[in-house]
């Protein structure tokens, strides 16, 4: 890349290498990320009450930084349970189910890419007219659809989840397949004697994996704000279980006389899908040749 | 304009919309006896029977699918299940607020994002970038609700400069649009900018800086209008981000549109409005799509000799 190389002047320091290659904001992106995921495994030791346990005598307390109980750091809500015990859970709900349904969608997706890769003609056709037919419809409009009516099961939930995004992956796998079929390394391969499952697990898909990699990072914030978005309007996780989205939303009612319900879980979502946009952003301009020779 | 382009492009739509109106079929029909969760379970049988009857509910499914069509044919939605009146006039009440507020909205987020996005892309890497795209992401991440409740606690809680909820006058207009315009304009804002850069990249640029074009020239003349190709398309996908937002948005306000009638009719379990909604939105996006596919044709000439459609679907 004599391009890029043109540019630098002098050689950097260690330090200056260090913060050019990883950002203090990526770092602290990357930080959250962490601390989020540790919240939602540690949820049962870190927790200082159940997320259910009632103490009604103490109801819509403020956090004891703003004046309230001691025994309560993040306040109580309206049935006086512990908010930071609530949050903590909340945030292992959401992340979980998040985590879940990015996953099906993208193993889902990236199936259906490489049998459209495959295949081509008509089974090809009708993979793209789903992946069109998705592309044409908020996604929300089916889910909200489909979960009313059927009920609100949790499996059924974190399958609609799934449900969506997994076009991207369908459109970007099968795209690179086909381009990757005609290049010199599967030609080789496949004149080697290659079966194709052989050429599609050992060579294509470790080549065209890091954009897979790069589209669920891309993809797993989305799928947290359709979850806490049902969840908001009552229609995603039901009580007594809770995510993030249905504190906030269970706080709206609250929001004159104690902000703090509805406030809380909000900056939790925000700085999750936050400080996850930003890794997957570093990790696209870092994974996309096109990008980084610019 | 090719016709065999224009050809497929109807197939597909044609074939997409029969979809979405089987899907809505198949998924409300499945999901039980829609009389029976309106009524309650203290209701006679002759009761129940007689609005299974009312409503078409007692022929069997293939029957009622294919009534369906020819309602739907004839502009036929059937009638609401809670208030009893036709569905497209209980939407079509709804239907000039959801514009009102998706149009202010949209023009929020074009206003915003689009001169963010060209800015970004001019001054890439420098600090002006940074900013803007620190923006974008903020308005990315940030979930409709939660923007709106915060703008709730300010505008309305705190400082009582705005109302909170409900329509009439301009006052109640600001606070749904810039929730919902805000949220799309960062992402439009990084469309903008990877979309500049991609062409700002190109030859023919280069070409146009080395043989002494000035700087502003090759913006105006040779980048936008190259870069404005993929924002067409983008402009098709977030139509239905807007939708979506406004869902959220317009339960947050208690603004009278399409979403929160949906929101409220699913929690009727109103199969017939749901059904509608869909319907329309369905409708509504396809049409959209064609028309920025046949924008897209017009603009770049490459596509429609191809007769391939934009986004590399067919690369």
């Amino acid at each position: 890349m004599p391009e890029s190389q043109a540019n630098i002047h002098a050689a950097p320091g260690a330090t200056t290498r260090f913060l050019r290659r990883y950002p203090p904001l990526v770092l602290a992106a990357a930080g959250f990320v962490l601390f989020t995921l540790l919240v939602a495994l540690a949820a049962d030791w870190i927790a200082p009450y159940h997320y259910t346990t009632q103490d009604l005598a103490n109801r819509l307390k403020a956090p004891a930084f703003l004046g309230g109980p001691e025994q309560y750091w993040l306040g109580t809500d309206e049935l006086g349970r512990d908010l930071l015990s609530r949050l903590i859970y909340a945030t292992r709900f959401s992340v979980v189910i998040a985590i879940a349904g990015t996953t099906i969608g993208a193993v889902v997706g990236t199936l259906l890419g490489f049998i459209a890769a495959h295949f081509r003609g008509w089974i090809e056709e009708s993979v793209m007219m789903l992946v069109d037919a998705q592309a044409s419809l908020p996604f929300i409009l089916l889910a909200l659809a489909v979960l009313a009516f059927f009920g609100n099961s949790l499996v059924l939930f974190i399958l609609i989840l799934g449900i969506n995004g997994w076009e991207t992956y369908a459109r970007l796998a099968r795209g690179m397949v086909i381009s990757a079929n005609t290049q010199g390394y599967a030609v080789a391969v496949r004149a080697l004697g290659a079966t194709p499952f052989t050429i599609y697990r050992r060579h294509i898909l470790p080549n065209i994996a890091s954009i897979l990699i790069v589209q669920y990072t891309l993809n797993f914030p989305a799928t947290i704000l359709l979850e806490t978005s049902m969840s908001f309007l009552g229609l995603g996780i039901q009580p007594p279980l809770t995510s993030l989205g249905q504190m906030l939303g269970a706080g709206r009612a609250h929001l004159l006389s104690a902000w703090w319900i509805s406030i809380l879980p909000g900056m939790m979502i925000f700085l999750t899908t936050l400080s996850i946009s930003i890794l997957g952003d570093w990790l696209r301009d870092r994974f996309d040749p096109t990008l980084r020779n610019r | 304009m090719n016709l065999r382009f224009f050809g497929v492009k109807l197939f597909r739509a044609v074939v997409t919309l029969l979809l979405v109106v089987t899907f809505a079929f198949v998924i409300l029909r499945l999901s039980g006896d829609p009389v029976e969760i309106l009524l309650g379970d203290d209701v006679d049988q002759a009761t129940l029977q007689h609005y299974r009857e009312l409503y078409g509910l007692d022929r069997p499914l293939p029957e009622q699918y294919l009534r369906y069509f020819g309602g739907i044919a004839r502009g036929d939605l059937g009638f609401s299940l809670t208030d009893e009146r036709a569905v497209t006039t209980v939407i079509a009440e709804a239907v000039p607020a959801t514009l009102l507020l998706g149009f202010t909205a949209l023009l929020i987020s074009l206003a915003v994002g689009v001169p963010l996005g060209i800015i970004a892309a001019l001054n890439r890497n420098k600090i002006v970038d940074r900013f803007v795209m620190t923006f974008a992401v903020f308005g990315f991440s940030i979930p409709n609700f939660f923007l709106g409740i915060l703008l709730i606690l300010l505008f309305s809680l705190w400082l009582r400069w705005l109302p909170s909820s409900g329509m009439g006058t301009i006052w109640h207009l600001i606070m749904p649009a810039v929730t919902l315009g805000l949220s799309s304009a960062g992402s439009l804002a990084r469309f903008t900018r990877s979309s500049m850069l991609d062409v700002l990249n190109r030859s023919y640029v280069r070409t146009a800086a080395a043989k002494g074009v000035p700087r502003l020239r090759r913006i105006a003349w040779h980048a936008l209008p190259n870069a404005a190709i993929p924002l067409v398309t983008v402009l098709g996908f977030r139509l239905g981000d807007l939708i979506a937002g406004a869902i959220v948005t317009e339960t947050v306000f208690a603004w009278p549109g399409v979403g929160r009638l949906l929101v409220s009719a699913v929690s009727a379990r109103d199969l017939a409005v749901v059904q509608g909604v869909l319907l329309m939105t369905a409708v509504t996006m396809i049409t959209a799509n064609l028309l920025v596919d046949l924008i897209y044709g017009w603009i770049d000439p490459r596509i429609r000799t191809a007769g391939n459609s934009p986004g590399g679907d067919h690369a």
